[in-house]
């Protein structure tokens, strides 16, 4: 009896002894970049022989899990904000891996596809336009003949980096929300039913006649649900797809990459599109970690700016453009180990 | 008579057994000093340490109780300076404009709780009568029982895919004859499930403590000329009241906490519900629902003091329980 539990002892310290010893990366966070995240981190892992753990716990999640220096790296869906920061104990680095976009999904009886206008997706998420023949849907949708039925406006439950990215657009584009609902991953929604993830949104969607909500373009994709087309700043009524999605990037944009880029000035961007982003600490000697650990961590990094931007486009990701990739060479440059450059 | 007077014969057993029982452990103790000093030491020492283990587990519980109490505490503190009292009244929770108040979620838990529990409760009392009293042996019978037992084994996740996909859609076309928006989800909804999930426990508790009322006191009264239904009514539940009670109570604590089955179709709205079709939300669905996300000392403390509260009205239902418990069977 001793002596097996001597053993368990002996092997469970094994392992740790492994797990230190080897060269493995620890990360947290954002759920909506999981399916390109694993992809990414289990190629890396062929060709590399570097494993890659990455926890899908949500954005909130990363960012404490790195606050608190449990993980090499964290991964959220909304950048940090000035005050987030500040909590952390010394500089965080955000490296933008790929973009993503929401599309505004609904059940109207007859298969329509439908097109949409800023301030009319503001009014109805607010509850202000409650039926589907509304004067000014029908206006900007002359060749449908929309039912006198009631718009169910339904929304993400749980926080959500796809919550954040929708209502950071409708508080730009409307003052009015900015006001009263905000922009958040979780809010008080002025109007309508609450559903857990893209798929609870999409199955109520789904059920109810009349309804009306928003998902991840990946998650519409790869369901085969309607979605709207949507006027954008330069006027043009874009279809969410991956090329309108990288194009909304086309934008000037600060060097640390910490930008929303919902209603892009680009000319055919798709205006609810967001970056998705992974967070390092710039010094990476904390916490008694080897600088070989801050290498292997910033070579992965590189590689996903890099190479890894082959993988994005088959899982419905949209790839970063050239531009804004370089900015994340840039970034990647400035970390350090004892205040040396490590790349 | 034949069947009392049997009782009698067995319980002068039990007594005989008990006295013999008494005297062994008796000439033990007095032989404790004389011979075989080391079998008696060794059976003293399981004993004690039989005890201490006993002891050691039941303080062990206490302290967890106590850690997970003093945890919330210490964590909610942040919110607690921050909100106050209005917590607990405020109707605006609002993680953007910072405004935490639980007072809607408060009434979402209280709501749909005892909703369930009233539309439970004959379904439960039914099959606790059925399985306890009617058909107590068979084939039928623990079909039934395990069925039931069953229900209590089902993960709530898999109850609310069930509801979303089965009792959405019924209630749904009910609201569309209604006359009402025709969500589907909701208070309703929400206690519709939540009363299955529950059934399970007051029902096979019920019926252990209906199957336990002695067959003496049931005989004496069919003997009076009592029909099944009034011997049932005047004797069988008022002697199992504080029993099915119980099992009541510890359905209610179920239904407090739930948190899965009832965050998939409640509707997670964060207004005041109007009547038992609108959407709502409660205390649990609503940490479930923002925890993963919640970034900001005081957004993260506000969530963590909705635990607080829920642990607290839990509290308070089992103690207030018990204290009726108590009291019915005082009367009795």
């Amino acid at each position: 009896m001793k002596r097996s539990i001597f053993f368990y002892i002996l092997i469970i310290l094994a392992g740790f002894n492994a797990q230190a010893m080897g060269s493995e990366l620890i990360g947290a966070g954002a759920t909506f970049p999981y399916p390109f995240y694993s992809k990414l981190f289990d190629t890396y892992h062929k060709e590399k022989g570097v494993k890659i753990n990455y926890q899908a716990i949500g954005s909130g999640g990363g960012i404490r899990q790195l606050t608190k220096k449990t993980v090499d790296f964290g991964g959220t869906d909304a950048f940090m904000k000035e005050k987030d920061m500040e909590n952390a104990s010394s500089p965080i680095l955000h490296i933008p891996t790929c973009l993503g976009a929401v599309v505004v999904t609904y059940n109207i009886p007859g298969n329509l596809s439908l097109r949409l206008t800023p301030d009319i997706i503001a009014d109805i998420f607010l509850g202000k336009i409650t039926k589907w023949n509304n004067k000014r849907i029908n206006s900007i949708n002359p060749q449908l003949k929309l039912p006198d039925m009631n718009i169910v406006v339904v929304h993400r439950s749980d926080g959500s980096g796809t919550t954040f990215i929708f209502t950071d657009y409708l508080s730009k584009v409307s003052s009015e929300w900015k006001e009263k609902a905000g922009t958040g991953k979780s809010l008080n929604w002025p109007a309508g039913l609450g559903a857990k993830g893209n798929s609870g949104v999409a199955g109520l969607v789904k059920q109810i006649p009349g309804s009306i909500g928003y998902v991840e373009l990946i998650y519409a994709m790869s369901n085969n649900m309607p979605y709207a087309d949507i006027k954008n700043r330069s006027g043009v009524f874009v279809k969410p797809s991956i090329e309108s999605v990288s194009l909304a990037a086309e934008v000037a944009m600060p060097d640390d990459t910490r930008v929303t880029i919902t209603d892009t000035g680009a000319t055919d961007g798709y205006p609810i599109s967001g970056f998705t982003w992974l967070i390092i600490y710039k010094e990476q000697n904390y916490k008694g970690r080897s600088k070989e650990k801050a290498e292997t961590l910033l070579n992965m990094l590189w590689w996903v700016l890099h190479e890894g931007q082959q993988l994005a486009e088959p899982l419905h990701y949209a790839p970063l453009p050239k531009r804004v990739a370089e900015k994340g060479e840039a970034i990647l440059r400035s970390a350090t180990y004892n205040n040396k450059k490590i790349l | 008579m034949a069947i009392s007077f049997l009782d009698n014969n067995e319980k002068d057993s039990i007594m005989l057994k008990a006295a013999v029982l008494k005297n062994r452990l008796g000439s033990e103790t007095s032989m404790r000093e004389e011979s075989q000093p080391e079998q008696i030491r060794a059976s003293f020492l399981s004993d004690s340490v039989f005890k201490t283990a006993l002891n050691v587990s039941a303080v062990f519980m206490l302290l967890i109780l106590a850690g997970i109490f003093v945890t919330l505490v210490l964590e909610s503190i942040p919110s607690i300076k921050a909100a106050g009292f209005s917590f607990l009244t405020g109707k605006t929770w609002d993680p953007v404009f910072r405004e935490y108040g639980t007072f809607v979620f408060l009434v979402g838990t209280l709501v749909t709780s005892f909703l369930a529990l009233i539309i439970s409760i004959p379904f439960s009392l039914a099959i606790a009568l059925f399985s306890g009293e009617y058909f107590r042996q068979g084939v039928f019978s623990s079909f039934l029982k395990s069925a039931v037992e069953l229900l209590a084994g089902i993960p709530s996740v898999v109850y609310g895919f069930w509801a979303l996909l089965i009792l959405v859609p019924l209630v749904r076309t009910f609201e569309m004859k209604a006359g009402i928006i025709p969500y589907g989800v909701g208070i309703l909804t929400a206690s519709l499930i939540l009363a299955v999930m529950i059934v399970p426990y007051s029902a096979s508790i019920g019926s252990d403590i209906i199957s336990l009322v002695p067959s003496d006191l049931k005989e004496a009264a069919l003997s009076l000329g009592s029909t099944r239904f009034e011997m049932i009514m005047k004797v069988v539940f008022p002697y199992a009241r504080s029993g099915i009670c119980a099992g009541i109570l510890l359905s209610l604590g179920r239904a407090i906490g739930e948190t899965m089955a009832v965050t998939m179709v409640i509707g997670n709205s964060n207004l005041m519900p109007e009547n038992i079709f609108s959407p709502a939300n409660t205390m649990a669905s609503i940490i479930a629902n923002e925890f993963t996300e919640a970034t900001g000392d005081v957004y993260v403390s506000s969530l963590i003091e909705v635990g607080l509260v829920l642990l607290l009205v839990s509290l308070i239902i089992t103690v207030t329980g018990r204290y009726i418990i108590n009291r019915t069977s005082m009367q009795q």
